[in-house]
């Protein structure tokens, strides 16, 4: 036999040694019905779900009202601001304090804030300042809304400017807006991604631990000895939870240093409101990747569900884009998501330094959440092997 | 535990379990009493391991009743798990734990008092103590099997549930499993063993042979024997694969099956097989001898007016 004609026997064989393994795969793949649902379903979700969801420029940013002169005037400028679809101004502040309180619990936004004698002072050429405090946790959030704010006062108040008061409306604007960027002045974007990674990196690690951890005991047949024993599914779950809360605070206790260190974010809150609130959420990923792993039959249908649970964390959660420049049913989908919570809990305590009962409407779902992912996987778990 | 221990361990009646379309066990009953070692003997799939699985409740019954240490085995499930010992086919211990660390798994869960203790003597016991720190996946088929029987005993079972102990162990291994059974037996311990080594069955008190789901026979082996009605004539001699061949398509020949040197040659009715071996026999250069049936003759004999395959 000449060498070419070996050389070209060898190839043949080679690739049909390829062609039985491939066959094999696929095989194997065809039998494995959660695999083949999740093939189409994956892509198709997360396209239409991101696709409709991600907007970059948010409008109709929460805001609290604190007018202290309620004059035509000032009426006119609190109109214009609402001109600009930015702002929804939905919430009326009684004191200072009240309206600190607004913002450091997340409920607004943005203050807009009239002071006392806005009119009386316009009209003697003062040039009061209106105040718009911005949170500036999230400054991709905000950016938007202050320009458009910016080129509103221009023509705030062109038809109440009229007869004597003409000459104001001459040269420049008779009053100015002051914007006080709170939280984070120099608009710096590692001081909102820093602490989101914080909370990227804990659901990452902390699903994977537990995804796999019931899968893991049946496909090594370890499984009919434990269900065999007197122990009960709960005692099972903890047991296996636990364990990874340590690991987790480890994680935490890393990031946190290097977040302080070397990106140098501060943590203006209190570290007895941070930590309690991070093992929270640590415990309530581990929920779900536990829950994952009594309701996946093998250990690829269990990271595919754990795909499917980790990008809408990423990306509905206001991790990477404004929770607030969501349409309403991706920020409803986006509130069922731990990590959505955890985002606010952890920059507010971090750059705003608020407190458990600022919080209370975030800490309350995330334990929510964890009791209904630990109910799912209590019941769900398969006592037998029916 | 073994002193509140009823004296019928073991009482199921109707049990059935099917799988699909698959009716796995039958309408299977069966006592098993106090302190008895308890065979369960049959070919691959008929149903051995669903059964022990339905009484230590790894599965649910679809149909039947019964109890297991006079606790409901639908119903009460969480009373027999901390009494029975559970020897499953296949190895499923952690592999990534020591033998140590195995067996004080098993002793915290089922809430032993001292778990290291009690951990370190069955270690001892085991003759595992030099071995203590290795990997449980690291240990050969016979230390595996050893590891195993000693976790199911650790927490002191009122019962044992084996399955298949002895699959792919050496003899002198099988030996020394047998020994400690029959020893923790005589302790009052109730064992239900299944198996396919005819030697094992015979260690058994009692045995039950079960094919394609349903229970065919049970009792001691004497009854088994006498009750199948076996006539049997040991041949020896040259040819005897040509021999089998011929008898195995003569009527009144319900088995022929070659064990080592011997050929085994049984039928029903004993006069007719008599007739058979004179015939067969005259002027063959093999020699015909009647003899008394073998547990096996039984069983093989079952198996084929079963239809099964062979053991």
């Amino acid at each position: 036999m000449n060498p070419s004609k070996q050389a070209h026997k060898r190839f043949r064989a080679a690739l049909q040694r390829l062609a039985a393994i491939f066959l094999k795969e696929f095989l194997q793949l065809r039998r494995d019905r959660g695999t083949m649902a999740m093939i189409v379903f994956i892509p198709l979700m997360q396209l239409m779900l991101f696709g409709y969801a991600i907007n970059t420029d948010p409008k109709h940013l929460p805001t609290a009202l604190l007018v202290q002169d309620d004059g035509p005037l000032a009426r006119s400028v609190v109109a214009a601001l609402r001109m600009t679809d930015y702002f929804a101004i939905e919430r009326a502040a009684k004191s200072e304090e009240d309206a600190d309180r607004m913002i450091r619990s997340n409920e607004v936004q943005f203050i807009i804030e009239i002071p006392p004698d806005f009119e009386r002072r316009l009209v003697h050429g003062d040039k009061p300042a209106i105040l718009l405090v911005a949170d500036a946790t999230d400054p991709t959030a905000t950016v938007g809304a202050v320009a458009g704010a910016n080129g509103a006062m221009a023509g705030a108040l062109e038809r109440e400017l009229t007869g004597p008061l003409a000459r104001l409306a001459q040269g420049a604007a008779p009053f100015e807006l002051r914007v006080q960027a709170r939280y984070n002045p120099a608009a710096e974007a590692r001081r909102n991604i820093v602490p989101g990674l914080i909370g990227t990196i804990l659901t990452m690690t902390m699903l994977i631990y537990t995804s796999l951890s019931v899968t893991k005991e049946i496909e090594r047949g370890t499984m009919e000895t434990l269900l065999a024993m007197p122990v009960r599914p709960v005692e099972i779950m903890l047991g296996k939870i636990l364990p990874y809360v340590a690991v987790g605070a480890v994680q935490m206790t890393i990031i946190l240093l290097v977040a302080t260190l070397f990106f140098h974010v501060p943590i203006v809150g209190s570290l007895a409101t941070l930590i309690p609130l991070t093992l929270l959420f640590i415990v309530a990923n581990l929920s779900v990747g536990y829950t994952f792993s009594t309701l996946a039959s093998n250990q690829m249908q269990a990271f595919q569900l754990s795909f499917i649970y980790f990008l809408p964390s990423m990306l509905l959660s206001g991790f990477l884009f404004p929770f607030r420049g969501m349409p309403n049913w991706a920020q409803d989908l986006g509130s069922i998501l731990p990590l959505t919570h955890y985002l606010r809990i952890v920059r507010s305590v971090m750059l705003k330094g608020s407190g458990f009962s600022d919080l209370s409407m975030d800490t309350g779902a995330l334990a929510l959440f964890t009791l209904a992912a630990m109910y799912v996987a209590v019941t769900r778990f398969r006592q037998t092997l029916d | 535990m073994t002193a509140s221990t009823p004296e019928i361990v073991i009482d199921v009646e109707g049990l059935t379990k099917s799988f699909g379309t698959k009716k796995v066990v039958d309408n299977l009953s069966m006592r098993v009493e106090r302190g008895a070692i308890y065979g369960f003997l049959g070919p691959n799939g008929s149903g051995k391991t669903t059964t022990i699985r339905m009484l230590c409740g790894l599965l649910t019954p679809d149909a039947g009743r019964g109890s297991c240490l006079g606790y409901d085995i639908l119903t009460q499930q969480d009373e027999i798990k901390p009494r029975v010992g559970y020897m499953t086919q296949k190895f499923s211990l952690y592999g990534d734990l020591t033998i140590r660390e195995n067996l004080e798994f098993v002793a915290r869960i089922y809430g032993l008092d001292d778990p290291v203790g009690a951990a370190n003597d069955a270690l001892i016991r085991l003759g595992l103590a030099d071995r203590a720190d290795q990997l449980a996946a690291e240990l050969s088929g016979g230390w595996k099997q050893r590891l195993a029987l000693g976790a199911c005993t650790l927490p002191d079972p009122a019962l044992l549930l084996l399955d298949e102990p002895t699959a792919g162990v050496d003899p002198k291994a099988r030996r020394d499993f047998w020994d400690e059974i029959q020893h923790l037996a005589a302790q009052g311990l109730t064992v239900l063993v299944s198996t396919h080594y005819m030697d094992e069955a015979e260690r058994c008190h009692k045995i039950a042979y079960i094919a394609a789901g349903r229970l065919l026979v049970s009792g001691t082996i004497d009854e088994i024997i006498r009750e199948a009605g076996l006539a049997t004539y040991i041949v020896t001699g040259p040819e005897l694969n040509e021999l089998t061949d011929r008898l195995r398509k003569t009527p009144g020949v319900e088995m022929a099956a070659l064990f080592g040197m011997a050929l085994h040659v049984s039928g029903r009715d004993g006069s007719l097989l008599d007739k058979i071996a004179l015939d067969f026999g005259e002027g063959a250069p093999q020699r015909w001898t009647k003899g008394a049936p073998m547990l096996e003759d039984v069983f093989i004999d079952l198996m084929i007016r079963a239809g099964g395959a062979p053991l």
